[in-house]
């Protein structure tokens, strides 16, 4: 990694938030707004993202990293003319559970790395998210379950995604994933998070694969 | 070396001694409602319900200790929360007790006597006591007054809390020590033999080590002073090595491990002072069959089982509604075959 964003991620697990701003600034300065931010917070969010499941940070940590990029964007990129604001929508909710932790960090991390993020919330039922999330034709549906048996009602949620070329693509996270690294196939999704800031790298991908021919 | 009681069993190893055989903890609260053939809320609406099936359980599936527990959202519904019932999962929290824009001032704590649902507890730990005699321990439990404002206040204002108001903090904290302390003391009086002392976020997984030092660690101190027993600390298939010099300081007298980490340096670090309790991993153990069963029990009984102060157990502390029953038979049958002392053969077969 750059030393830049190695000193941003430092600043970050410090809680340094006026640093965190200043070497924000810098970047955004020197580079074009949009790759200022991904040259930065992207890879900083992610290490940190790493180091967690490595066991070397605590998700208070990843969780903070994530609320301060996201109040510095909102800070310095106010308005919806910034390249943030238009970038591809994502959907995110919790099944079931009423524990959005894991949720916020996905939408924090997404909407610093330019993605615009339609939360549906918590404590949904399978139905009414499909539904949510073909109503508003997101390409990409993320949902946070912190329990097993609500990880299993996601079999519900995929069917009722449908299929075909439009059908909002299912990323799941949470513990019972972290636990049983085959069940995200069980469940038919189409790829799991191991921690929130994984979803960037996720959802890029996906993009990605569905701009292919 | 005779047979002894699943009691002395767990005593001898909670004091870093081998006994007979190592000891099994399987937590088959939920289990119970499909050994009566009743739903999940009919089970817990009658604690003769719970005490019948926990003790039925307890003697098919050999396990060493018996938990006096229904679900941890019992603690959550006595500040005023909601408790969602679902058809194949542990009663769950629902929104957080405070709405994000209630102050914390509106908490009021909760009077044991006029908490139905943790009196159907006290009621069901007594008569559990009242079959079981000292034969078998009696496990408590009790959320720690440190994770409890994550049902109270939700993770995230939590969080936000502990990182940015001390005094706020410590304010919340007074009235969840009295609570807590009020809890599992009254667990004990009702027959508890010790008490699970619940805490997620003593773990590094979720907390830094340093926070916890300042904050959680100091909560348990003065949670334990007040306790009229002995507690084993959970921390929810978190992380534990960072912090078990911490744990040991508590004068908690065990803690349960991940599956995430090495059981053998675990066993390592806290020999003489922690037992170990762990860690099979109870998400995956609904895909095992009993082969797989008995090569887990194998192997966690040659990391962990030499010199005691080692109890077999599921890494969160509740073994899932979806684990089939041949597994868990298959884990009983592998204590019992590798698991008695010395562990001559499931060192040589791990």
């Amino acid at each position: 990694m750059e030393a830049r964003t190695l000193r941003f991620e430092a600043a970050l697990l410090s809680m340094d938030r006026v640093l965190c701003r200043s070497l924000l600034q810098e970047a955004m300065g020197e580079e074009r707004q949009l790759e200022g931010i991904e040259h930065l917070l992207g890879p900083a969010l992610a290490h940190i993202g790493d180091r967690w499941e490595a066991g070397e940070l605590a998700l208070t940590q990843v969780y903070m990293g994530g609320r301060i990029c996201e109040d510095l964007l909102a800070d310095l990129c106010p308005t919806s003319s910034t390249p943030v604001a238009g970038g591809p929508r994502i959907g995110v909710g919790v099944l079931l559970d009423q524990h959005q932790l894991g949720k916020r960090i996905v939408a924090s991390s997404l909407r610093s790395c330019g993605f615009q993020v339609l939360d549906y919330g918590q404590g949904l039922e399978p139905l009414e998210l499909a539904r949510l999330a073909r109503k508003d034709q997101v390409p990409i549906l993320m949902v946070s379950v912190l329990m097993l048996n609500s990880a299993l009602r996601l079999r519900e949620l995929r069917e009722a995604l449908g299929e075909g070329p439009e059908r909002p693509r299912l990323v799941v996270g949470g513990a019972p994933f972290r636990f049983n690294p085959r069940l995200w196939q069980e469940v038919g999704a189409d790829a799991v998070g191991q921690t929130g800031v994984d979803a960037v790298a996720i959802a890029q991908r996906l993009l990605e694969e569905s701009c292919a021919p | 070396m005779c047979a002894m009681t699943s009691a002395q069993r767990v005593f001898t190893t909670l004091s870093h001694q081998e006994p007979d055989r190592v000891p099994l903890a399987l937590n088959l609260v939920l289990r119970g409602a499909r050994e009566l053939g009743l739903s999940i809320r009919d089970y817990f609406s009658d604690p003769a319900n719970v005490v019948e099936a926990q003790l039925r359980l307890q003697q098919r599936f050999r396990s060493d200790v018996l938990f006096g527990f229904f679900h941890a959202a019992l603690e959550y519904e006595a500040w005023g929360g909601e408790v969602v019932f679902t058809e194949d999962g542990p009663p769950n929290s629902g929104a957080p007790v405070l709405g994000s824009h209630q102050p914390l001032s509106s908490l009021r704590l909760p009077e044991l006597a006029a908490s139905k649902g943790l009196l159907k507890v006290l009621q069901a730990i007594e008569a559990m006591k009242a079959r079981v005699g000292d034969e078998v321990p009696i496990l408590g439990v009790a959320v720690s007054p440190y994770s409890l404002p994550v049902l109270q206040l939700g993770f995230d204002r939590y969080i936000e809390l502990l990182l940015g108001d001390r005094a706020e903090f410590w304010t919340l904290m007074e009235q969840n020590i009295a609570f807590c302390q009020s809890w599992a003391n009254a667990q004990l009086a009702a027959g508890a033999s010790a008490i699970v002392y619940f805490d997620p976020l003593a773990s590094p997984t979720l907390v830094p080590r340093s926070l916890y030092q300042d904050t959680g660690f100091q909560v348990a101190q003065r949670t334990f002073a007040g306790l009229k027993g002995p507690t084993v600390t959970l921390l929810a298939s978190g992380r534990s090595l960072g912090v078990l010099d911490d744990l040991a300081a508590t004068g908690t007298l065990g803690v349960g491990v991940s599956c995430d980490e090495d059981l053998a340096q675990i066993k390592a670090a806290c020999r003489g002072r922690l037992c170990v309790i762990g860690n099979l991993n109870g998400l995956a153990m609904v895909d095992w069959s009993p082969a797989e069963a008995e090569r887990q029990v194998k192997a966690a009984l040659a990391q962990a089982g030499p010199g005691g102060g080692f109890i077999l157990c599921d890494t969160h502390g509740e073994i899932p509604w979806w684990v089939p029953d041949d597994t868990l038979m298959a884990l009983g049958e592998a204590v019992q075959t590798w698991g008695r002392y010395p562990l001559v053969g499931a060192e040589a077969h791990a």
